[in-house]
């Protein structure tokens, strides 16, 4: 089924988030909306709000991951739902139960959401499609398919500092191939209506026919791609690229790719620099850039949580569906949204 | 056997082999056409077919269709799929030698066609594998295989890495004139890939198969040919580059053809949106321009048959996230639809279409069929050129129900087939009476 439906239900509200294609502008401005309000719940003396009380959520890991699911973890508590971690590597599938069996056997525990990490790009989609029709999938990472909610906190990060995305250049670093969440972040500021999205990286990690598929400019050179951009993202680079023959060593990719105060210079002045982490100090930038005060690489982590715990309470969360679709149609400016939302949770 | 005798009255003879397209009556008798036009003096059939408004032509030759028998039983069986191939007007095909055990020994060879010929409805020839169990290394013993019922020789869709190996193999089948079936596909190009590598396979994030990767094993295969004289035969070309490349050395005098899977002539990347299991292909599906320049050569003759390359899957092969489902199509059952589609939709003439599945590939075998006269093996497809059906769960016959075209309007369908004379499937039955038996 085409991914572009099956991720809303019949009033058009967000039921899966498994891909940033096939979501219009609003409904992710709406997110990213929703998580201003959501910023606010951390400063509370109490870190609670009851959006998602009674609800069960599992993470469902097929790939280990440490920090996605901490995040989603806590996003999750915060909502005041259930957690429950299901780590795969370490139970059934390796005893020869299929996905479906296991998803079953989640189902029958009346789970209310699933957020899931796989190493198959489709996988998330896959289960949306033949989950029970009460259970909400989310994608925490599908192969090289799809990243969103990452791709959603990058967005977030953006609108903070920069206040918009219209004019703005952003520019992605390292390894596109194999990057689920270049592809989201790519499919996010096109959508949300960035003036221009390049990447850059040596010839083997840029997949085929990109300009055309992802509707990017490619870059090979790190200085021309930086040129006057307002949003550097680095991707991380995973040790095992130099088996396969796409790059020689990390010190050459550093070279000609890592970031440096030297590179940035080209950049616009109020340039800031991204990255998912967990960061390789030396190979995708020096130690003074991932320190130094362009660097929002901390803030990412913590719009993480509220970018998760909005997307978890639209799909899920039962108080305020009304005033999700309020907002959507009426189209008020942020904070106005960002303050109704604040009411909600005192009132709850 | 006992002698039979039966008519086929008023139908539209059509053998693309003589050019012949004509209304008359066919008369069988004990497995082979002995009369076109009047009966023979004294004939009197025992069962006469009414084919009034239908086009009788030669049955239908498959060069590559998995049964699954022996060892894969879960996805079909020499009798589920021989029973689709009738439903399909197929009457002759060809089995790749990936089973389980492979088709390395002549005893598993002559286990195929036994059953086939007890339990089966149509002719089925093994391809001999050209190493031991389709691992690479060794040459099998390809006089016994020929001996055994071997009419060819191939390696599935499994690339022989060891151009070494390769080189030896075509040589050694040579020897006995056996032509070698191969799946162009560079190893270590295509390994882990999913979908071709373009537009498609950067969006959904897919491992991609390069089109380097069919065009480098077609490079190789032809020097190979060239330097050794042996016959190969590209199965199952899906870049248009790589058709390219073999007309050319077609005209440099190479003995060298190639045959293209029905579907690759309809379906392109474009059908993996929406991570579709049932678009999963070996190859995978390709562009807009490669399926277009792959029809112009099955137009031209360039590529001179096409084949169902049918592989039934259990549901569970195909219930998965998409890499790790299994690839093919079940597709006995639509490729004669397709095929007419293809003269529906003026690619070329109904004639060319219909050789391209009846003598053609009866040539690249070597084999007496394929064809409409006097004297020849009464193995023949009558069907309806308009009607239309849906495939679907309902009308399906092979064990194997993953494939993309249920549920689209076909136009075309088989009314009776019948091999060496013998009814083995009727459409007012939905089915065929008996398996056959006796001498084949």
């Amino acid at each position: 089924m085409d991914p572009r439906h099956l991720q809303l239900d019949d009033e058009g509200r967000l039921k899966h988030f498994l891909t940033i294609d096939g979501l219009d502008r609003a409904l992710l401005t709406e997110i990213l909306d929703r998580a201003e309000g959501f910023l606010g719940v951390a400063r509370q003396a109490v870190k609670k709000v009851p959006l998602c009380r009674g609800k069960i959520i599992a993470n469902v890991f097929f790939e280990n991951s440490t920090r996605t699911r901490t995040t989603f973890e806590l996003a999750a508590k915060r909502l005041s739902a259930d957690v429950l971690n299901v780590n795969i590597n370490t139970s059934a599938t390796s005893k020869g139960e299929t996905l479906l069996d296991t998803l079953r056997n989640l189902e029958a525990m009346h789970v209310d959401m699933f957020v899931v990490r796989h190493a198959d790009s489709g996988a998330a989609q896959f289960i949306a499609e033949h989950a029970a029709p009460f259970v909400s999938v989310i994608n925490a990472g599908d192969g090289s398919y799809a990243h969103p909610t990452q791709g959603m906190l990058d967005m977030f990060t953006i609108r903070r500092h920069k206040g918009r995305f219209e004019g703005l250049t952003a520019v992605i670093v390292g390894d596109i191939l194999h990057s689920r969440v270049a592809r989201s972040q790519i499919g996010a500021l096109r959508t949300l209506g960035a003036a221009e999205v390049r990447v850059v990286g040596p010839r083997t990690l840029i997949p085929a026919d990109a300009e055309e598929a992802l509707g990017v400019r490619v870059f090979q050179d790190l200085r021309e791609g930086l040129h006057e951009a307002d949003v550097i993202i680095l991707l991380r680079l995973q040790r095992e690229r130099m088996n396969g023959a796409f790059l020689p060593s990390e010190h050459e990719f550093f070279h000609l790719f890592g970031l440096t105060e030297q590179r940035i210079d080209g950049a616009k002045p109020d340039a800031i620099v991204m990255h998912p982490g967990p960061i390789n100090r030396g190979v995708e930038m020096e130690s003074g850039i991932a320190d130094g005060p362009r660097s929002v690489i901390l803030e990412q982590v913590s719009n993480g949580l509220a970018v998760r715990m909005a997307v978890m309470s639209m799909c899920i969360g039962t108080q305020n569906l009304a005033m999700a679709s309020a907002s959507r149609s009426a189209q008020p400016d942020q904070d106005a949204t960002a303050d109704l939302l604040a009411e909600e949770l005192e009132r709850g | 056997m006992a002698e039979r005798r039966l008519s086929l009255r008023n139908g539209r003879v059509l053998d693309p082999a003589s050019g012949l397209d004509q209304l008359m009556d066919l008369h069988l008798s004990d497995g082979r056409i002995v009369a076109l036009g009047p009966p023979p003096i004294g004939f009197s059939p025992e069962q006469v077919i009414d084919a009034d408004g239908l086009i009788v032509c030669p049955g239908l030759v498959d060069l590559c269709a998995r049964l699954r028998e022996p060892g894969l039983e879960h996805k079909g069986t020499i009798a589920s799929e021989t029973r689709a191939a009738a439903a399909g007007g197929v009457t002759t095909l060809c089995c790749p030698p990936d089973t389980d055990p492979v088709v390395d020994t002549p005893a598993v060879a002559q286990l195929i066609r036994r059953r086939a010929k007890t339990r089966g409805f149509a002719r089925v020839l093994p391809v001999g594998a050209l190493t031991k169990g389709l691992a690479g290394q060794q040459i099998t013993e390809m006089a016994a295989l020929k001996e055994a019922g071997c009419p060819v020789v191939g390696h599935g869709d499994k690339p022989i890495r060891n151009t070494r190996v390769q080189r030896r193999a075509l040589e050694y089948a040579a020897t006995f004139e056996l032509t070698s079936f191969l799946h162009p596909a560079d190893h270590d190009l295509s390994e882990g890939g999913l979908a071709h590598e373009g537009r498609v396979s950067t969006q959904l994030g897919l491992p991609g198969i390069p089109e380097a990767a069919e065009t480098v094993a077609v490079a190789r295969d032809l020097a190979l040919a060239e330097q050794t004289g042996a016959r190969v035969h590209f199965r199952g070309l899906s870049t248009g580059r790589a058709t390219e490349m073999l007309a050319e050395a077609r005209e440099r005098g190479i003995a060298a053809s190639a045959d293209v899977s029905v579907h690759q002539l309809f379906l392109t990347e474009e059908n993996l949106y929406g991570f579709d299991a049932n678009a999963h292909l070996v190859p995978p599906l390709r562009t807009a321009r490669d399926r277009d320049v792959l029809r112009e050569a099955v137009a031209s003759g360039a590529i001179s048959a096409i084949c169902s390359d049918h592989r039934p899957h259990e549901p569970d092969a195909k219930l998965a996230p998409f890499p790790q489902t299994r690839p093919g199509i079940s597709a006995l059952e639509t490729l004669l639809a397709l095929v007419l589609e293809l003269a529906r939709d003026h690619v070329m003439d109904l004639g060319t279409a219909l050789a391209r599945v009846t003598c053609n590939p009866a040539a690249i075998l070597n084999r007496c069929t394929g064809e409409i006269a006097v004297g020849a093996r009464a193995d023949l497809c009558v069907f309806d050129l308009n009607e239309r059906w849906r495939p679907g769960p309902d009308n399906w016959l092979s064990r194997g129900q993953n494939t993309p075209f249920f549920g689209r309007e076909m136009q075309g369908r088989v009314r009776y087939t019948l091999a060496s004379g013998r009814l083995v499937y009727d459409a007012r039955n939905g089915g065929c009476p008996l398996p056959r038996s006796g001498k084949d």
